[in-house]
């Protein structure tokens, strides 16, 4: 790692005005995905404004059909909430598939939302779910906050406080794993709302996260496998690499997305 | 058989300290007044150097020394060597390429050692290293095998201005030729085996050491054969005579081949100790390792069988490209002539073999020995082979290899070897039969059932270990011997201690080496250390890899303990006043036939060293002997491995369902540790056919460097494998034993591709089959079904 | 530097460190705790796992700082004197090590695995519980053994 100075502020408003000050520094919530970043030098923040000892930035609520949930909490805290797991089952189940148990122990849904590295899982629970970013400036929709890969709606010394999800009536996440790096290939997630039908794709898009139309309305329409038949994402635009090129990850959003209806119809 | 003599599963002596975690690694090893190397390696395939300046680097605060390849040419440190000499098919010696431990003009391959930085700090030498400024003037770069000798390829050596290190043969061409000219059926593949990266969980380190005073070097390193290591760093590099050089290789974790070779940063380290007179350690980072270990593997190969009308094997031709990579590895040349074309017979009677390996340069890391070493890639050829040939000409696989095995021994093949023994149908025969073989139609109907394509796959393989014997080797070009030492301390109250050349990095020899000595003096496990890896203990030694170990360095135990019980029964003959003709050894008691008068083995020990019952001009004080055991062959472990498997059509994941391994090792000393080096192997194999693969960009760039895209074999991938034996003793050595330490690795490729072929049916499934190979594979099959 | 305390294995340490340090680095190189390892730079391969307020965590991917105030527990705060912990027996019964590098990483990954999902684990659960834990040598089957081994034992001694 480069030097770096270390800073770890009590609450939100001291970390904002750290970030402020640091114009170069980063803020490290679990750093499962920093860490590794800046062992491999390939990213040398000045500063890294540890959030970890900002109690207020943990915990799960559910109010009025949301599902909120605060920045610091980890995935396996997610995994295994009660309070999730009854409201939203598919965003438990993604919570669970995120990296291995001890990154799970680890890891935040708010760095990883922040980060919105392209083949991670909660983009697309975010974007499908319609969930709603909340910071310490403003609220954002999911649909404005991804803005391509690693980039997101937040401005310079902005801080994901909570990330509120409205419970669907039907959803399911159907990730296929890169066989090496265990991150998302292609997740797929899918949620069904009254009449209205979201799918988010994660993993396979060269700007990261995005929503598949002609599948929503297919979906609207009927919300069975065999509504997707015959539907694919052009191969154009999307990911290739050793492991999967963009034909085969064309192919996998039709068939995660089949397999994501299926289980949760 | 005693519970903890031979034949036992006696729970490994050395565990406590590992599950305690009390191991004692390279890298837990610090020395006072240490510091830290870091490698500046080239970004770039191929690059002249025009010049190197260190000097932003040098003005750092702790930075201790830059050094680069003209220091070692103003030292006269040697190159890197390559110690078994190939000769091409005109008689001509190989074309090595010199390979200095630090770059001289030219880098090779990306991770090529340019300059190391010495610093007070691992950060503060790795933030150095970003300060040197290398000037590279970058040139054309070639990583691809096949077609690394054609005109106009980047030329990796001047000696070598086509890239062809030898143009090798084995067998003979007329004969084979005149085979398939009147074969009925010639069944032809096209092959390449996957590049690996052998990767064991403890990346090398070295930290080595330079006593002022005594002129001594020590060198602490991540060794499967440390005096291996002195020897060349002595002999050929020249940093120290052996005498004043100790190697020293603690725990270590895993090695799989990679850790036999002598690598620039562990001579670098022993070396620069000397130049800052401070200790210099160094330990690779998994990124390095993927770039600069030795690989593995890597062969492009063209194969045909040939046949008679009633389906008997009358002929076999290949012809390989094995990439050597950038630089020719300590025993790289041997892979892919003398441990491949050899066992290109496998388990069949085929009367003419002809083979042609070409040995290339390319920019790529050196290719060496990674478990099983030439073994698996001769073993793919062949049963690939025999697989595709029974399904073109209709036959039952199974059956079609029954019909061809070897079944008389001796067994002369055209190419080399000489099959001392086993019984090949008997390991078929069990393992169709716990594979559930005669059902796998029922199987198969269900899986389709479901829309999923069910496949199985058998593989009988044989593998050669415990390479010798060594006036053998050596005409065929090695540089070394391949025996094995071994020394027995009795001590004056009857504790043993063994100094074995041999070199455990999980093989539990601290265990089997000591069940050994416990059941032949009939002594506690518990009395018995197994001492190895440091050349001030252990005379000599040619350490562990090849699945020697068992084989050469057990029996040169044996040897050694013959000579002790020789010369115990003699200090026995003196102190119970008889001829030691008349002593007999049992069950630790040394007595005199037909009386009741006997001492036991500790007892009879301390008379050896009070000496008060013997003149020592009879008969020597003490109880000590030594042994160098080198075998009349190797051993041919030999066995059979049956996959079976699911394929989902859609995504192209494969799920293996069953593994079934019957492996004939011979006589067993422990089943438990025995049974764990086939998981092993298997887990690696399966690996290769599934998972790894390095993959290197047309400008060499390695874009598989680290688990990020390199895949490694995880619980979840695998599953519980059924093991059974078969046990056909080993002629060749004292113990009847054969090697495990392969037989896994070498078995399981084939027996995955076999089961991939079947359930796809056809024959187009590259290594590693992953799931994009595998979902293009399978739309073959699935419009197939269609059509039908 | 930055001062950092934390309890390791029971005990108070206390240290001015280098902001960078990673936790595996301060166990190692500070304590000379050694049996927690490094395997690779990517946090995949799980030889460093350690526990931190009880949860199983990757040491290389920790600043030590983060840990300031934490109890610690590595794999030779495991055993009670000489008395083996029974994933540590299970894992010698079972023969679930070889070169035994990461073979630490691989006990206190399931010691904390049986916290969370209690004494009876079937095989599918542990196979891909140790999703973050790389083994070279057993092709995992032992471990997968030993594992289950060890589990019923800490069942049966909590009970």
């Amino acid at each position: 790692m480069y030097e770096f100075a270390y800073h770890r502020p009590g609450s939100v408003s001291e970390a904002v005005s750290l970030a402020g000050d640091h114009a170069d520094g980063k803020l490290l919530a679990g750093g499962q995905t920093l860490l590794p970043t800046m062992k491999q030098r390939l990213a040398g923040p000045s500063d890294l404004i540890d959030l970890s000892r900002i109690d207020d930035l943990r915990g799960i609520s559910v109010k009025d059909g949301v599902v909120t949930i605060k920045a610091l909490t980890r995935h396996v805290t997610v995994a295994t909430s009660p309070e999730v797991k009854a409201a939203i089952p598919a965003l438990a189940a993604l919570a669970g598939m995120i990296g291995d148990p001890a990154v799970r122990n680890k890891g935040t849904i708010g760095g990883s939302v922040a980060n919105n590295d392209p083949a991670a899982d909660y983009p697309s629970a975010c974007l499908a779910l319609g969930a709603t970013i909340t910071t310490n400036k403003r609220a954002i929709k999911a649909d404005d906050f991804f803005q391509g890969m690693f980039e997101t709606a937040l401005e310079e010394g902005e801080i994901i406080t909570s990330i509120s999800f409205p419970v669907a009536d039907k959803a399911n996440y159907q990730k296929f794993r890169n066989p090496a790096s265990r991150y998302a290939l292609v997740g797929v997630f899918v949620a069904k709302v009254g009449a209205h039908v979201r799918v988010a794709v994660t993993g396979a898009g060269s700007r990261g996260v995005f929503r598949v139309a002609d599948f929503e309305a297919a979906l609207e329409a009927s919300f069975t496998p065999a509504a997707l038949d015959g539907l694919a994402v052009p191969a154009s635009g999307l990911n290739s690499d050793i492991h999967a090129d963009a034909e085969y990850r064309a192919h996998l959003i039709t068939v995660m997305a089949k397999r994501a209806v299926a289980a949760a119809a | 058989m005693t519970a903890t003599g031979i034949g036992a599963s006696v729970r490994r002596k050395e565990d406590f300290r590992f599950i305690t975690g009390k191991g004692r690694y390279t890298d837990d090893i610090n020395r006072p007044g240490q510091t830290y190397a870091f490698f500046v390696r080239s970004p770039h395939a191929h690059a002249a150097i025009n010049g190197i300046d260190a000097s932003a680097a040098l003005k750092m605060k702790g930075v201790l020394a830059v050094l680069t390849g003209d220091d070692i040419a103003a030292d006269k440190v040697g190159g890197l060597i390559c110690g078994w000499m190939i000769h091409s098919k005109d008689g001509s010696p190989m074309k090595a390429g010199a390979h200095p431990a630090l770059a001289q003009g030219k880098v090779r391959y990306v991770g090529d050692h340019v300059a190391v930085v010495i610093a007070e700090t691992y950060t503060i030498a790795r933030d150095a290293a970003e300060k040197v400024v290398v000037d590279y003037t970058v040139l054309p770069a070639n990583a691809d095998t096949a077609s690394a000798a054609r005109p106009g390829a980047p030329v990796v050596h001047d000696v070598a201005p086509d890239n062809m290190v030898y143009d090798w043969k084995l067998g003979e061409k007329e004969p084979t030729d005149a085979a398939f000219a009147k074969a009925a059926h010639v069944t032809t593949l096209e092959i390449v085996n996957n590049r690996l990266v052998p990767n064991p969980m403890e990346p090398r380190a070295a930290v080595g050491d330079y006593d002022e005073g005594s002129e001594c070097f020590t060198l602490y390193t991540t060794s499967q054969n440390p005096h291996v290591a002195r020897l060349v760093l002595s002999a050929f590099i020249g940093i120290a005579p052996e005498h004043k050089l100790r190697v020293i290789a603690p725990d270590v974790g895993g090695g799989f081949g990679s850790k036999i070779f002598i690598y620039a940063e562990e001579t670098i380290c022993v070396w620069a100790a000397k130049k800052v007179r401070r200790p210099v350690k160094w330990t690779s980072d998994r990124t390095e390792a993927f770039l600069a270990d030795a690989h593995g593997r890597d062969h492009v190969t063209h194969a045909q069988l040939a046949l008679d009308a009633a389906g008997k094997i009358l002929g076999l031709r290949v012809k390989t490209t094995a990439n050597l990579g950038a630089y020719l590895s300590t025993f790289s040349s041997a892979v892919p002539t003398y441990l491949y074309a050899p066992l290109l017979s496998g388990q069949y009677n085929i009367p003419a073999i002809y083979a042609e390996v070409d040995g290339v340069y390319t920019n790529t890391a050196p290719v060496d020995a990674y478990r099983g070493a030439g073994r698996p890639e001769a073993t793919f050829v062949i049963e690939r082979l025999m697989e595709v040939a029974a399904r073109e000409i209709g036959r039952d696989p199974a059956e079609f290899r029954r019909q061809n095995f070897v079944t008389t021994f001796p067994h002369q093949t055209p190419v080399i070897m000489c099959y001392d023994g086993g019984d090949y149908p008997q390991a078929l025969d069990k393992a169709l039969e716990l594979a559930d073989y005669a059902n796998i139609g029922k199987r198969k109907a269900e899986s389709a059932r479901k829309g999923l394509l069910r496949g199985i796959g058998i593989s009988a393989y044989i593998e050669a270990c415990g390479i010798a014997p060594s006036a053998a080797v050596g005409s065929l070009g090695a540089g070394v011997g391949l025996w094995e030492s071994a020394e027995i301390r009795v001590n004056p109250v009857g504790t043993v201690e063994v100094l074995t050349g041999s070199h455990s990095h999980g093989q539990g020899h601290e265990t089997t080496f000591a069940q050994l000595v416990s059941d032949r003096l009939g002594i506690s496990i518990d009395n018995v250390a197994i001492i190895h890896g440091d050349t001030d203990k252990v005379q000599m030694g040619m350490g562990t890899y090849g699945s020697r170990s068992g084989a050469v360095g057990m029996s040169a135990i044996v040897k050694a303990l013959d000579k002790i019980e020789a010369k115990a029964k003699k200090v026995a003959g003196h102190v119970l006043e008889a001829s030691p003709e008349d002593i007999e050894f049992k069950d630790g008691k040394f007595s005199v036939k037909g009386t009741d008068k006997a001492i036991d083995f500790a007892s009879l020990a301390l008379q050896a060293y009070v000496a008060h019952k013997f003149s020592g001009q009879e008969l020597e004080p003490g109880l000590k002997e030594g042994a160098f055991y080198d075998p009349t062959n190797f051993t041919f472990p030999a066995g059979v491995h049956i996959c079976e498997l699911e394929i989902d059509p859609q995504t192209g994941i494969v799920t293996i369902d069953k593994w079934t391994a019957v492996d004939d090792f011979g006589n067993l000393i422990n089943p438990m540790i025995v049974e764990g080096q086939v998981h092993g192997g298997i887990a690696q194999g399966v690996g290769q056919a599934l998972f790894e693969g390095a993959v290197y960009n047309k400008d060499g760039q390695l874009l598989t460097a680290s688990y990020m895209d390199y895949q490694m074999p995880r619980a979840g991938d695998l599953l519980s494998y059924d093991i059974a034996v078969t046990n056909t003793p080993c002629p060749s050595n004292p113990l009847g034993i054969k090697g495990c330490g392969e037989a896994g690795a070498i078995a399981s490729p084939p027996a995955v591709i076999n089961a991939l072929t079947d359930a796809v049916g056809h024959e187009d499934v590259p290594m590693p089959a992953t799931p994009q190979v595998l979902w293009r594979a399978a739309q073959r099959a699935v419009q197939k079904i269609a059509a039908q | 530097m930055t001062a950092v305390s934390m309890t390791v294995n029971g005990q108070i340490v206390s240290a001015d460190i280098d902001p960078r340090t990673l936790l595996v680095q301060f166990l190692r190189e500070q304590l000379r705790l050694t049996g927690t390892h490094v395997g690779c730079d990517t946090s995949q391969c799980g030889c460093c796992v350690v526990h931190v307020n009880g949860d199983a965590l990757k040491s290389c991917t920790t600043l030590a700082l983060t840990c300031d105030g934490a109890q610690i527990v590595t794999i030779e705060g495991l055993a009670t004197g000489d008395v083996l912990h029974p994933m540590q027996a299970a894992f010698r019964e079972n023969h679930g090590l070889q070169c035994g590098f990461c073979t630490p990483g691989m006990i206190m990954t399931a010691v904390e695995l049986v916290r969370r999902k209690g004494a009876n684990l079937d095989e599918h659960t542990i196979r891909e519980e140790l999703e973050g834990n790389l083994c070279r040598c057993t092709g995992y089957h032992n471990i997968v053994k030993a594992i289950a081994a060890g589990a019923q034992a800490m069942g049966a001694a909590a009970e």
